[in-house]
This record gives structure tokens, C-alpha cells and sequence, in this order.
């Protein structure tokens, strides 16, 4: 009875990687002190090599309508994502699309047996992050890492406009 | 003779579909868009500057819009005022919509009593000019102004020629212009790629710099040429060019020409 429930574990545990890679990654939504304020749109993705979207990790963006329409309206203004994939992407997508966030410091934890990143082959990527704020500016960041990491990694990116400090660390 | 010059001059002005002089161009509000019931709007004028209305319009009459799925669109909310028309598009299908104004007719200039005139319209309507015309040349005149928009992701189905004229096809998509990248495309005359066409490249907001900074590209013996944005705007394109091959027997000549406004986009 033992010996087949513990083969039965063993199957379960066989599917996922015996090791967990994480990819810890904060965005910082600057403060600002303007008059008219509006949360920005941030797309968070890993690119590869070739420059085009590897995985999706995270997309803030207004999940609501109000007068001016819906909140996908504006998705293009998050002008390289869109292009490299937002435009082909059926959003919501469960747990990477979300509604935008406030300023502060936003952690995001994601791991190879997160859906995004499980498929990831190893290689050298680029993490990128743009944001886009209405009525205001657009900035792009990008810290490049290698998936998955032989030792502990990390990196980091000052934005200067729309975005705060970004950081990256990667553990085996 | 200065009178004469004065007319022609004056009928030059009168059409709103002018040979040389003047650019014709379609410019939309955007030509990316996205969300649940996006429409966009689009100005359709003559001008001699980019994007500026000081000339005439472009007469509605001439629209031709397909939808991502190929079938025909109908613009909606359209006005002509003094020195533009202007009309809106309803997005409501994802994909690339081709907007475009295309005048296929007929144009002849004549003398009558010692006088240089001009004459535009249809075959039906040749009966129209004057039968003491002397030293009558008709000539056909197909012109295409369009520009492209896309709703979502980009496809081409509206993209694909109609095999009369000339017409432009991006090697990547009309809709993927971005500033300091190369774009290519296929120049075709009646569907088939044309070789040695001359095309005329000027970016907007004209008013605001010293010169014109046009690109000048020729397609090359495949019809093709590649064009390396400097920065981002709205760029104008244009090209023309004269054969023999009417599909009028009234008519000896054939004048075609090309319009596109294209978006590129920054980085």
C-alpha cells in the first residue's frame, strides 16, 4: 500500500521541475505631483534574443469603462508592447492582465512553474518594462538576465520619468 | 496669352483631382487603435503643404472602403466644407480596414475658338466636348490616395490588389512604420510589380521646418524599394506615371498615380 502510494507521489512530483528558479522583479510607479493625475499602464514582459515577446508577465491597464471608453482602448499607447504582442493577445489573460496600480513599489514573484515562464527555454533574455501614464510620458526599461541562472543574479533599471527604480533578481 | 494663363490656371484650381501641383492625401486620427467600439475619423483634402488645409477637398463621392474581411464599408458622418471633407469610419471588425479615394475617368484638353480647355468625366459623357475641338487628346487618369488602418491585430485580407492602376503593397504591413527602421515595399501597375517608378517621400508638419527633407526611392527591377524612416510622423508618398495602355479605345494615353499616407510610429 506504501510502495504504491509513493509512486503515485513521485509520478505527480515528475511533472513539475525538482528545483524552483524564481524571477523576482519590483516596478516602481513614481510619485508624481502633477495636476491631473492617472495611473499609468505598465506592461511587463521578457523578450528574447530576436526581440519579441518571449512571455507576458504582467499588464496593468484600466479594467472598466467611463465616458471615454473602455480601458483597452488605450493598450496601444503601450506602443512596443502592443506591437509585439498586446495587439495579438485576447486580454484579460488570467493572471497577468490587472487593473493599474498606484504609486509605490509593486513586487512581482514568478517561477519556472509559473505558466508564463514554464516554457521558457534557456537562454539570455531581456526584461522589459514600459508604462505609459494619460496626459503624461512614456518610458521603457530594460535589464537583461540570463533563465535559468547557474548562480544568483540580479539587475536594475532607473527610470527618470514614468517609471522608479525596476529591479531584477534571479535565483537557481 | 497672360488671360489664357490665367484660366487654366483657374481650372487647375477647380479640380479637385489635380495632376502635379498639388498633393491629395487621406489622414486619419490614428491608425492604430484599439478597444470595444473604436471609430476613427479622417480628413480628406488637396493641399500644396502637409498636412494643412488651404486648397480644396476631396469629393466623398470618390471613397472606397474595405473592411479586414474584404467587403465594402460606408463612411459615415461625412461633410465637405471649403477646404476639406471629412468622415468617420466605424472599426467594428479587428484587423486592417483600406481607406482609399480612387477616380478612374476620363481627361481631354482641347482648343475651341483659339482657347486651351480641359474636360473631365466619364466615357458615357465624352459627348459632352464640343465637336469644333481641334487637337483633341484624351487621355485616361486612374488615381488611388489612400491610407490604412488597423483595429487589433494587423491582417491583409483588404490588403490584396485590385490588379488596376497603381498600387503599393508593405512588404511587413502598412501599419508597422516605427522611426530609424527600414520598411520595404512592392509598387504594382495593374497587379504587376513595376520597375523604375519614382517615388516622392515627405513627412508632415511642414510648416513648422526650413525645407521640404523629401525622400526620393525608385522602385528597382523586382518593384521594390525600401525606405529607412527618420523620424516619426505621418509621412505623405507619392507616384505617378504615364503609359499607353487605356482600356478606352477614346483614349491614348494613361495617367496614373499614387498616394499613401503612412504612420510611423517612435520607438
Amino acid at each position: 500500500m506504501r510502495v504504491t502510494l509513493t509512486i503515485a507521489l513521485s509520478g505527480l512530483l515528475a511533472t513539475s521541475p525538482a528545483y524552483a528558479a524564481t524571477l523576482d522583479i519590483n516596478v516602481e510607479v513614481p510619485k508624481l505631483n502633477v495636476a491631473e493625475y492617472h495611473r499609468p499602464y505598465v506592461a511587463v514582459w521578457v523578450e528574447g534574443a530576436d526581440q519579441q515577446v518571449a512571455a507576458n508577465l504582467s499588464v496593468w491597464y484600466q479594467q472598466t469603462s467611463n465616458s471615454e471608453g473602455h480601458g483597452t482602448k488605450w493598450l496601444p499607447d503601450l506602443r512596443q508592447w502592443w506591437r509585439k504582442s498586446g495587439r495579438t493577445l485576447q486580454v484579460p489573460v488570467d493572471g497577468v492582465t490587472g487593473p493599474t496600480r498606484p504609486a509605490g513599489k509593486h513586487a512581482l514573484s514568478f517561477s519556472n512553474r509559473t505558466p508564463e515562464l514554464r516554457q521558457l527555454a534557456p537562454g539570455n533574455y531581456t526584461l522589459v518594462v514600459e508604462a505609459v501614464r494619460e496626459v503624461g510620458g512614456r518610458e521603457l526599461l530594460k535589464i537583461p538576465f540570463s533563465w535559468p541562472a547557474g548562480a544568483a543574479s540580479s539587475g536594475r533599471a532607473q527610470g527618470s520619468s514614468e517609471l522608479g527604480l525596476v529591479t531584477l533578481a534571479v535565483k537557481p | 496669352m497672360k488671360r489664357m494663363l490665367v484660366l487654366a490656371a483657374a481650372l487647375a484650381a477647380a479640380l479637385p483631382f489635380a495632376a502635379s501641383a498639388h498633393k491629395a492625401w487621406l489622414l486619419p486620427s490614428q491608425t492604430t487603435i484599439a478597444g470595444n467600439d473604436p471609430w476613427i475619423t479622417v480628413d480628406a483634402a488637396v493641399s500644396n503643404d502637409l498636412f494643412y488645409f488651404n486648397h480644396v477637398p476631396i469629393r466623398l463621392e470618390s471613397l472606397q472602403i474595405t473592411a479586414p474581411d474584404g467587403t465594402a464599408v460606408q463612411a459615415q458622418n461625412g461633410a465637405t466644407g471649403k477646404f476639406r471633407s471629412v468622415f468617420d469610419v466605424q472599426l467594428s471588425q479587428q484587423g486592417t480596414y483600406r481607406i482609399a479615394s480612387v477616380n478612374d475617368g476620363l481627361f481631354a484638353t482641347y482648343e475651341q475658338n483659339g482657347e486651351r480647355k480641359r474636360w473631365r468625366g466619364t466615357v458615357e459623357r465624352l459627348g459632352e466636348l464640343p465637336r469644333d475641338a481641334t487637337n483633341l487628346q484624351v487621355s485616361q487618369s486612374i488615381g488611388r490616395v489612400e491610407t490604412f488602418v488597423t483595429h487589433g491585430a494587423p491582417n491583409d485580407t483588404a490588403l490584396a490588389p485590385t490588379g488596376r492602376g497603381i498600387e503599393l503593397i508593405a512588404l511587413s504591413h502598412p501599419n508597422d512604420q516605427f522611426a530609424g527602421e527600414p520598411s520595404r515595399f512592392r509598387v504594382l501597375v495593374d497587379g504587376k510589380p513595376a520597375a523604375g517608378l519614382e517615388f516622392e517621400i515627405v513627412r508632415g508638419a511642414t510648416r513648422y521646418r526650413n525645407a521640404q527633407e523629401e525622400i526620393k526611392v525608385s522602385s528597382d527591377a523586382k518593384g521594390e524599394f525600401s525606405v529607412t524612416w527618420p523620424q516619426a510622423g505621418m509621412y505623405w508618398l507619392e507616384t505617378g506615371s504615364e503609359d499607353d495602355r487605356s482600356s478606352v479605345k477614346q483614349a491614348s494615353k494613361r495617367r496614373l498615380s499614387y498616394v499613401a499616407t503612412l504612420e510611423v510610429l517612435p520607438q
